[in-house]
Formats: C-alpha cells, sequence, structure tokens
C-alpha cells in the first residue's frame, strides 16, 4: 500500500480496490455486514428519520477528536435530538491527493471506535480523490438513519411561559479547541472538544413526553443560535441567567481573551433542550446521572416579553440581548 | 460548572452584591444632580464590556453613555485600506494584519479579505508572530501597523525582534494613534456637552494617569481611568459622578492594580526608541496635531509608506455612512440609516460595524 492518497485510489480500478480491500473495509467492517456494499439491506420500523451532515473540520485532529468521531457523533446526535436512536450511517469520503494513508488509519479507527460507542452500523460508503490543493486534506460526508423512539411534537411553537431552558453541559469546549488548534493560539493545554454521543443522554428525557418541548444540539452558532431560532417569530421570549451557565475555567480565559463569547462558540456535544417548568427538576437529576450530563442546568425560563429575543441576565443583574450570531471568529485585535 | 469555593481573584470584580452597591451609590448621586450627565467611553473595549455586562441597563436614566473614538480600525481612514491593497497589486508585498482590518472596505470597495485566498493578506494573532512569518515569505512583508498605545510597544517588539533576526524584507505601514490627542480634540469642540471620560485602562498602563494631566486645566470635564471588569467600570461611573457633584475636574485613577502615573517605562521607552509624533488623519476628523506616532527618519527603510511612496491616504465614507460622528459620539449608531440593514457585521458599510469593538457592531449586537 502507498504511504500517500493518490488519484488512482479513487479511479475505480485497481488502486481504488486495494485502498478500499486493505485499508477501509478491516476498519469498519463488522459481523452484520460483513462487506460493505453500494447498498445494503437495512430492517427498518415504520417509523424512521434520517438526517445527513457533511464533515470539513480544519484541522483533521485536534485535542478530545477528530474528523472521524465528529462525522459520527454528528451524524447520530442530529438523529437523536430528532427523537431517534441512530442505527446506520453511510460515509461518503473525499480526499485529498497526498493525503497520508497512516492519518487516514487514523481517522478510520477512530470512526469504528465512535461507531461502536454509539451502537451505528456503517452500512455503505464511497470514496472519491481530488487533486493536489483542491481539498482539505479530508471531508467525510455522513447520512443516518434511525428508529424514532419520541413521538411527541418538538416544534418550538408549542412553548409556553414559565417553560424551562435545559442545558447538558459547559458550552464552548469544541469551538475554542478546535480553533486553538487550528491557529496555534497559546490556549490553555487543559482544552478538549466535547465532541461525545448525544443519544443516552436525550433518551433520558423522552419518557417526559409532552413535557419534552424542544430538543437541538448547539453545534455551528453555539447557544445563541440555537435559543434565537427557538422563539424567532414566536409571541414569547427567553430569558438566561449568567451565573447559571456552566462552561469550564479554561474556555471562559481562553475566550475572554481571544473576545469571543462562549455561548456563540460551537459545541459537539451538548443540546438545549425546553422542559415544562413541574419537569425542570427531574430532568435535571436525570441528565446529570450520565457523564455527560453531570454539569446539566436550568439556564433559563421562557418568558412572555420582548417577543421573538433572548436576553440574558448577567452576573451582576444588568441586562442584554443574546443576538444571533454574526461573521467569521476572529480575535479582537487589542 | 463554576462554585462559590472556586471563586477567584477576578469574581469579585463580577459580584453581584458589590455591583448592586455601587448601582445604589450611582442611583443617589445622580438623582441629587437633577439633570443629565454625559460621560465618554473613550475605549472600543470599554463600548464592548459595558453592554456585555448589561451596565446600560442598571444606569439611571439621566445618566448617558457615549461611545467615542477608542477602536482603531474605526478611526483609520478608508484610503489606508487602498493604500495597502497597492502593496499587493502594485508592489508585490505580502500584507499582514490584525483580523477585524481585512474586512473594512477602502474608498474603492475592496476588502483585503479578498486576498486571503491567496496568501498576499496573512492574518496574525500577535506581533510575535512577524518575524518568523517575515523569514518564510519571499518579498516584501508590510504588516498593518494599527492600534492606540496599547497596541504600539507589542507591535515594536515584534518589529525589534525582526530587526534583531536581520530580516530586512518586514516593514510597517504605521497608522498608530494616541489617545490624549483625541481627548484635546474632542475637547476643543465645545459642542461636545460632555462631563467626563472614563478612560482607557488598557493604553493607560502605557502612558500612565499624568498622561491625562492637561485635561485638569479644562473647566469641567473630569477623567478616571477605568478597567474594564463591570465592578471597574462601575466604580468608574461612580467616580465620575462624585466629581460632577463636587463641582470638581480632575483625573483619577481607578485602575490602580494595572496603571501606575508614568505608565509602563519599557513601553515607554521602546516606542521613544522606534517613533515620533506627527499630524495623522483620522477618518471624517482630518489631521490632528501629534496624534499619530511614525517610524523616525532613521528607521525609514522599514516604513511601507516611504519606501513604496503610498499617497496620503484618502478619507471618503460610502454615502449615508455616519462611521465618521459615531466615533466622535455625535450620533448613536441607531441614528444612521444603513445601521442593522444596509449595513451589518456580515455586509458591512463602515468600519464601526466591522470591528467587533467597533460602536455599531457592539450596539447591534448587544441591543444597546
Amino acid at each position: 500500500m502507498d504511504k500517500h492518497i493518490r488519484l488512482e485510489h479513487g479511479s475505480g480500478g485497481v488502486l481504488s480496490r486495494e485502498l478500499v480491500e486493505q485499508i477501509i473495509y478491516p476498519a469498519l467492517k463488522n459481523a452484520a455486514y460483513p462487506a460493505l456494499k453500494d447498498g445494503t439491506d437495512v430492517s427498518c420500523s415504520p417509523s424512521m428519520c434520517m438526517t445527513t451532515d457533511t464533515y470539513v473540520v480544519d484541522p483533521i485532529f485536534f485535542p478530545g477528536g477528530d474528523i472521524g468521531k465528529l462525522a459520527v457523533f454528528g451524524t447520530c446526535n442530529d438523529l437523536a435530538v430528532s427523537g431517534a436512536r441512530p442505527q446506520y450511517i453511510s460515509l461518503g469520503f473525499i480526499i485529498e491527493e497526498g493525503f497520508p494513508v497512516a492519518d487516514l488509519s487514523r481517522v478510520l479507527s477512530s470512526i469504528a471506535e465512535a461507531a461502536g460507542e454509539a451502537g451505528v452500523a456503517v452500512v455503505t460508503g464511497d470514496t472519491k480523490v481530488v487533486g493536489a490543493g483542491k481539498g482539505g486534506g479530508i471531508y467525510i460526508n455522513s447520512a443516518g438513519i434511525g428508529e424514532k423512539c419520541f413521538s411527541g411534537d418538538l416544534d418550538p411553537a408549542g412553548l409556553h411561559i414559565g417553560d424551562a431552558v435545559v442545558l447538558s453541559g459547559p458550552v464552548g469546549a469544541h469551538g475554542i479547541t478546535v480553533l486553538g488548534a487550528r491557529e496555534g493560539l497559546p490556549v490553555g493545554k487543559s482544552l478538549v472538544s466535547d465532541c461525545a454521543n448525544l443519544f443516552p443522554l436525550c433518551n433520558e428525557l423522552f419518557p417526559f413526553g409532552a413535557s419534552l418541548k424542544f430538543l437541538r444540539d448547539a453545534t455551528r452558532g453555539g447557544v445563541a443560535a440555537v435559543l434565537n431560532e427557538i422563539v424567532a417569530g414566536l409571541s414569547v421570549g427567553i430569558l438566561i441567567r449568567e451565573s447559571d451557565i456552566p462552561v469550564s475555567p479554561d474556555v471562559e480565559a481562553a475566550a475572554d481573551i481571544l473576545g469571543l463569547n462562549a455561548l456563540e462558540v460551537a459545541n459537539e456535544g451538548v443540546f438545549v433542550a425546553v422542559v415544562s417548568g413541574d419537569a425542570a427538576d427531574s430532568a435535571i437529576s436525570k441528565l446529570a446521572g450520565h457523564p455527560a450530563g453531570k454539569e446539566a442546568s436550568v439556564i433559563g425560563t421562557i418568558v412572555a416579553d420582548p417577543a421573538g429575543k433572548v436576553f440574558l441576565e448577567t452576573r451582576i443583574g444588568g441586562k442584554r440581548m443574546i443576538d444571533l450570531p454574526r461573521g467569521l471568529l476572529l480575535p479582537r485585535i487589542c | 460548572m463554576r462554585l462559590k469555593a472556586e471563586m477567584g481573584i477576578n469574581d469579585r470584580y463580577h459580584d453581584r452584591d458589590i455591583a448592586q452597591r455601587l448601582v445604589e451609590e450611582i442611583v443617589e448621586l445622580s438623582g441629587k444632580l437633577a439633570r443629565q450627565v454625559r460621560f465618554m467611553e473613550v475605549c472600543g473595549t470599554h463600548t464592548v464590556a459595558l453592554r456585555r455586562h448589561g451596565i446600560h441597563s442598571l444606569l439611571p436614566p439621566n445618566v448617558k453613555l457615549i461611545s467615542g473614538p477608542g477602536c482603531p480600525v474605526c478611526v483609520t481612514p478608508s484610503g489606508y485600506i487602498d493604500n495597502a491593497i497597492r502593496l499587493i497589486e502594485e508592489f508585490d508585498c505580502t500584507v499582514v494584519s490584525f483580523g477585524d482590518m481585512v474586512k473594512v472596505p477602502g474608498a474603492g470597495g475592496g476588502t483585503l479579505a479578498g486576498y486571503l485566498g491567496s496568501g498576499r493578506v496573512r492574518i496574525v494573532y500577535s506581533p510575535s508572530e512577524l518575524s518568523a512569518l517575515a523569514g518564510v515569505i519571499k518579498g516584501p512583508v508590510v504588516f498593518l501597523a494599527i492600534g492606540f498605545e496599547t497596541t504600539v510597544p507589542v507591535v515594536l517588539a515584534g518589529f525589534k525582534k525582526a530587526l534583531a533576526d536581520n530580516r530586512k524584507n518586514l516593514l510597517l505601514y504605521t497608522a498608530f494613534k494616541t489617545v490624549p490627542a483625541a481627548l484635546e480634540f474632542l475637547l476643543a469642540d465645545k459642542s461636545h456637552r460632555l462631563d467626563g471620560f472614563l478612560l482607557p485602562g488598557h493604553v493607560s498602563v502605557i502612558i500612565g494617569r499624568l498622561a491625562y494631566a492637561f485635561l485638569e486645566e479644562n473647566e469641567n470635564v473630569s477623567g478616571v481611568i477605568t478597567g474594564f471588569e463591570p465592578v471597574d467600570m462601575l466604580v468608574g461611573i461612580k467616580s465620575l459622578l462624585q466629581l460632577v457633584s463636587n463641582h470638581e475636574t480632575r483625573v483619577t485613577n481607578e485602575y490602580k492594580r494595572a496603571v501606575r502615573d508614568a505608565g509602563n517605562p519599557t513601553a515607554r521607552a521602546i516606542m521613544d526608541e522606534f517613533l515620533e509624533p506627527y499630524a495623522a488623519r483620522w477618518r471624517s476628523i482630518g489631521n490632528i496635531e501629534n496624534s499619530g506616532l511614525r517610524l523616525l527618519p532613521r528607521f525609514s527603510d522599514f516604513d511601507a509608506a516611504a519606501v513604496f511612496g503610498l499617497k496620503d491616504e484618502m478619507d471618503t465614507d460610502a454615502p449615508g455612512c455616519l462611521c465618521g460622528s459615531v466615533i466622535q459620539g455625535k450620533v448613536v449608531p441607531s441614528e444612521c440609516g444603513l445601521f442593522g440593514t444596509v449595513c451589518t457585521p456580515d455586509r458591512p458599510v463602515g468600519p464601526c460595524m466591522v470591528s467587533s469593538e467597533g460602536t455599531c457592531a457592539a450596539y447591534l449586537k448587544y441591543g444597546a
């Protein structure tokens, strides 16, 4: 096997076969699906959920994860917050000519480990190679399907004043870690991405039935984007309390130095849920039973006024708006 | 999660009880004044921090905070961007900049961001990266040296390192500005109706309290050097109100844990070693005497403006853009017809919407 990916590995010929048989199959095949086919029969229940997502993270490897782990958990999390148990995923690789095969193997082994943890089977896939300089090393598209296990309505139109806004864990770790790794910033060495499988946490909330009113993982745009999406166009607003928002001191310090707001930074293992006010305490204690949910907190409330907007009560008791994040994350200059 | 037991020294400056007591004192002081008082926060970092911590929402209605000219990106004339683009197009330079600057449109409408993909424009997070960068880039490398006194010594330290490393290809295109000169200019305009300045903590670390001594000679505008944590800023506002109540005009230091009377001698020495004052051009204001810092003549081989014979910067705002009035505190962003509609951080028209510390960006983001 070559040490670096060549254009011929995507040609459909001998080298394509070699790549698949020597590198990809051995890493990803499992007993139930011994061969990765162009199309694979899967068994389904009457009610299924399907999603797709594409991963282009730079750098490919970062503290706490890599593009492979993201591609599995990211897609699984989209299913989980839609009320479905992830079952099957596909993987489409776009690899840049010259990409080290050893790095590909590392990504594949991380995919296999994450799929094992999430209990999903990789059932089909595809590999393409683009010329040197025309891709960022490796991109992955991943579609997923899963069986619906929550039949309630997760549409924010059903929110009421007094409902509780729940955050499943500390904010900002993924985005700050990746930004730090990409730009070689002198941020805390202990910063680690929060990339995690959210289904077990979501599954704790599904039994709440109609008391669970909204669920969304807070990826790009962070918690700020999700909260704004919840109330956009609604006749209610959200008030959150800064002192109740879990954030690690390292993330807070790094965000402060870089002039960023941890609420606007991407997460890969944190969701926002809205539950009815009387279910809030019970929801938190359920989430806190899991390692990824031990810092779950009620961070705010659905309020009447101002409608369609998100406000923050600051630590000192002041109030200010939380807007949709804008622009790119560029550190301030002074 | 942050537990009380983990409360660090910094948390005292975020303490809700202390903040509430200060707010009560502010309400009491302002109540006795029975008129509106107007304080200008000079610094862009204050503009953002005041809003980020919701301090506006806690102030009585007769205490108005006005944002000043303290965002270096915002006070740089648009022609500076056009000149930076000329450095790339006509003189084959690689331009190195802090992040915000690359998004500002020049008078010709172009931005430096368009060159990021080709590598002709590079963003750095710290000037300490300059020497290494100049070592790996062929041809002239020009750093867009903008900023107030906070940034200047750091840029010069990076430049000095490059000189020591014999990087003859690293040049500076300077548009450094000084805060005291801007304050003198604002005071000279008698229509300002200001009662005091919240003076910038970071700049004051470098230049010291005594650099503002001239303020004590005017009749009714005091200055309080103020830090950036919520309790710092409330103390600054309270101190200004006390001075107004006592009819005193003074410059006081409420950021003593960082600022000394004489500033930072090491930082001031490196500024004196490389730079001289001159009448710099400010966006929409024109030239202000002694308000800029440029390389001394003996470093002219490293002065991009001299080496490439750059024209004096043009200074034109886009039609309808009120950035020039915003940076002087003459209008608030919502008075600009472009604010939040035509002009947003994603598609900025003027620099006050580009910079994260620009007044318009801060007002739009935090809703103040």
